[in-house]
């Protein structure tokens, strides 16, 4: 096998509940939603109205810049109510499902026999497209665009992630003719990193037409951004796309079954949950039966996706598009007298600044305080000891601070995309908000370079 | 803690929207003081690391207390050694000590946190953190006789000049403790160096023992003095490194510091890079001395040139400078590689103004505010070849293509 890629900038959070290797009975879903916002650039305008009846695989908006760009129903059934925020911005769209799921026909086929445009045709009109994410820019993916190459990362480095080769076990068959329908999209190549040292699943150890790579070390090693930029980095002009194995295995549903069947292995974790294990879920579903039994406590932050870069989902949320984790942990809205003093023993910090260095392996309960008030920059250097880019985190978040798009350019923007300065935020000591700041950065990049 | 609280929210309603608005930033600031606020995450990342600026700046605090507390009591033996009463205790010194240096912290930060407190009303911000280091370090770094008056207006120039003007804590360009030092070293020479100003209560001569003279190490070695004493005290490099010398009130020992030092690379607070490559740049300039030595253009310089060169890393404000004044995280360097050629420089710059220019026997201070100035220049020539490594790559790609 190929080299291993060690990894020594990051930093893996111990944080307690992680999820046991087994199955949860699936609870029952009252309905379902679609949220516009998981779907970075898309402004989406609706197909499907009010009372409509669709089935699994019926758009039910597209984007408003490319009406070829279409998300739809994950489930059959009926568009419930459109959610709608200030300025009529549309938040949710419901879903009463059905209680047998009703499929749209897309037609088996064996992606090797299709040529490009028949595959992403296909891909576009089921829906499957909107879980393919480009960079530069973190958004969805344009057809227009031919990417150098293909990355799909087969670790999952995140705080109290899913195992990826718990998760993917069984689905050799789905996730092979993904891989073969993506190695259409691109005249370079797919890229699957593994993580180093531990058995791979059948799925990735039996994955043809790809090229494997070994990574190491701790988080963000297994983020998709790190390890393109340590494989084949992206350089100005240069398109690269990226999925989920999970999303390659609905890809590959497609094609085996003629069906858009977004089902995946979802992990519920968190110091708050009560039996961390997995669940079969479908993307989109009221989490509200998930969370209703096992949850400690009632002063909980609900999450999709992990405590890095998960959406605030509310007790009643539902799953995220593409997200295959819920992470449930304690709010901290609550003040503590003369914290910044205290020798902190039990307290969770990068530095060593609180004694709780003495016990380097104790698993936090962390919640969500932000542990002190936003202040300018001061601190330099911290950022570079949680980013395994050739890059000047810094400097680089000054720039977008400024939108000086030249520096910006130059300091390697279009490499990096939000997730991969969600370390950095963590440790930041002057609390700013990184993530958004990365997010108006390159959404600004895109209006003005297309 | 009840009580506090509740006094707080008493007061919340007048500084918000009453008449003492412009006491809000200070009753945000007491608030913050005292409490670690409610605020939850409310984008990005859901969970925050424990550390933020208060914590930082307390860090260095700590690190500090060596220094202060030897410092106090130094302060204390040599005005007792001046007035020749060898017979006092370590009390006597330190409570001595603690005249002169207490009332001088108290001066720093009720001048200098009454500026930043009235910039962040005007600027409607926070009140930041930095100031707790730097109204502690002021004190630290001047001499035990100098005036308070002297020192509250070094600490507002510092403040206002080197601070605020380029628009707060995170955005000055000079060290805002050492800018103090310098106005001060301009403004009030005769406060700031010859013989008599390093020792307590040597200015006023009350009770100085006759013909008793009070000059550092450092200034014997400018004036051709090859092993410097103070009466029958050696000033010797064990001595010096103790911090048995006389001296700013907080810059003798480079045992004390070394502890501090030890402190914040150990807690990630101050960059082990500048701390080591500054004293590898004295280092190299000390050996450069010793070796060409023999070239001094006059006897006064054979003898400094001469100096054994770890004497240089022990004896000034050289230690305490490096330690606690170049790696403060604004005005150095901010890259890791700039961090490296920001000391060295620093190193190199303090001890050769010490020994060429008789003039500031002390180059430290200017050694790193020069730096300060020089860091901007640095980052940018190692972000360049960061961005031309970048752009070759890009131009061997499509070269490729």
């Amino acid at each position: 096998m190929s080299n291993v890629i060690k990894i020594r900038k990051g930093y893996d959070i111990k944080l307690a509940g992680a999820a046991e290797q087994k199955f949860g009975a699936t609870p029952s879903v009252s309905h379902y939603a679609l949220i516009p916002d998981d779907f970075n650039g898309v402004i989406p305008k609706l197909e499907a109205r009010e009372g409509d009846k669709v089935l699994a695989g019926d758009p039910v908006f597209y984007s408003k810049e490319d009406d070829r760009i279409k998300v739809c129903a994950p489930v059959s059934g009926e568009i419930a109510e459109v959610v709608r925020g200030e300025k009529r911005k549309i938040l949710a769209i419901r879903i009463l499902p059905d209680s047998d799921v009703q499929y749209r026909d897309f037609g088996t086929a064996k992606p090797g026999d299709l040529s490009r445009e028949d595959v992403i045709e296909r891909m576009l009109k089921s829906g499957v497209w909107a879980s393919l994410q480009m960079r530069p820019y973190g958004r969805m993916a344009n057809p227009d665009d031919s990417p150098k190459a293909i990355f799909i990362s087969g670790m999952n480095s995140n705080p109290l992630a899913p195992d990826m080769n718990f998760v993917m076990s069984g689905q050799e068959k789905e996730f092979q003719a993904g891989l073969d329908a993506l190695a259409k999209l691109t005249e370079g190549k797919i890229h699957l990193s593994l993580e180093a040292g531990v058995k791979s699943c059948p799925a990735f150890e039996g994955a043809q037409g790809v090229v494997k790579h070994q990574f190491d070390g701790p988080h963000p090693a297994g983020n998709v951004g790190t390890q393109i930029h340590h494989i084949d980095p992206i350089n100005k002009g240069e398109v690269v796309w990226t999925m989920n194995p999970q999303d390659v295995v609905v890809l590959g549903r497609l094609f085996l079954e003629g069906k858009y069947r977004p089902e995946r292995i979802v992990a519920l974790t968190g110091s708050q949950v009560e039996a961390p294990q997995y669940y079969k879920l479908t993307s989109g579903a009221s989490l509200k039966g998930v969370f209703e039994a096992g949850i400690k406590g009632d002063n909980n932050r609900y999450i999709s996706g992990n405590v890095l870069t998960g959406r605030n989902a509310g007790k009643e949320g539902y799953l995220g598009y593409n997200d295959e984790q819920l992470t449930v942990i304690p709010e901290g809205d609550e003040t503590e007298f003369l914290g910044w003093v205290l020798p902190g023993f039990g307290k969770f910090s990068l530095s060593r600044t609180f004694f709780s260095w003495l016990t380097p392996n104790k698993k936090y309960e962390l919640n969500t305080n932000m542990h002190g008030e936003e202040r300018a920059f001061v601190v330099t250097g911290q950022y570079e000891r949680v980013f395994p880019f050739n890059i000047y985190p810094q400097q680089l978040i000054k720039a977008v601070m400024i939108k000086d798009i030249e520096l910006m350019e130059s300091l390697g923007i279009y490499e990096v995309t939000e997730e991969d300065f969600a370390l950095c935020e963590v440790i930041c000591t002057s609390k700013l908000p990184l993530q958004e700041t990365m997010r108006e950065g390159l959404d600004f990049m895109y209006k003005e370079m297309n | 803690m009840k009580f506090i609280q509740n006094l707080l929210d008493k007061a919340r309603p007048a500084v918000t929207t009453g008449k003492l608005k412009p006491l809000y930033p200070l009753h945000n600031a007491i608030e913050t003081l005292m409490f670690v606020p409610a605020h939850t995450t409310h984008s990005g990342s859901h969970v925050r690391d424990s550390i933020d600026l208060k914590r930082t700046m307390f860090t260095v605090i700590i690190a500090l207390l060596p220094a202060v507390l030897f410092g106090m009591w130094n302060t204390g033996y040599w005005h007792n050694i001046a007035i020749g009463n060898e017979s006092a205790t370590l009390i006597d010194n330190v409570l001595y000590g603690a005249t002169k240096l207490l009332p001088m912290i108290i001066v720093t930060y009720v001048f200098g946190l009454g500026v930043e407190i009235f910039f962040s009303y005007v600027r409607k911000h926070p009140v930041n953190e930095g100031f707790l280091v730097s109204g502690m370090l002021i004190p630290l770094i001047m001499p035990a006789d100098i005036p308070l008056w002297m020192v509250a207006v070094s600490t507002v120039f510092a403040v206002l000049i080197g601070k605020e003007v380029f628009g707060g804590t995170g955005m000055n360009i000079l060290n805002p403790a050492l800018t103090a030092r310098a106005f001060a070293f301009f403004a009030y020479p005769t406060f700031m160096s010859g013989d008599k100003v390093w020792i307590g209560g040597l200015t006023s001569g009350e009770g100085v023992v006759d013909g008793f003279s009070g000059a550092t190490a450092l200034g014997q070695y400018a004036a051709g003095v090859d092993a410097p004493m103070i009466g029958s005290h050696a000033l010797d490099f064990n001595n010096a490194f103790l911090g048995l010398i006389p001296g700013s009130m907080g810059e003798t020992s480079a045992l004390a510091i070394l502890i501090g030092a030890l402190y914040l690379i150990y807690t990630g607070i101050g960059s082990w890079k500048i701390m080591l490559s500054g004293v590898l740049g004295a280092i190299v300039m000390g050996l450069t001395f010793n070796a060409f030595a023999e070239y001094a253009i006059s006897p006064e310089q054979i003898s400094f040139m001469s100096m054994p060169w770890y004497y240089h890393l022990v004896y000034g404000g050289f230690a305490f400078g490096i330690v606690f004044m170049s790696t403060d995280p604004v005005s150095a360097a901010q890259t890791e590689r700039g961090k490296w050629i920001y000391g060295f420089l620093v190193g190199i710059f303090c001890i050769m103004i010490r020994v060429f220019n008789p003039a500031y026997p002390e180059g430290v201070m200017l050694a790193i505010l020069f730096m300060n100035v020089m860091a901007p220049l640095i980052d940018h020539y190692v972000i360049q070849s960061n961005v031309k490594k970048r752009n070759k790559r890009a131009e061997l790609a499509t070269a490729k293509a």
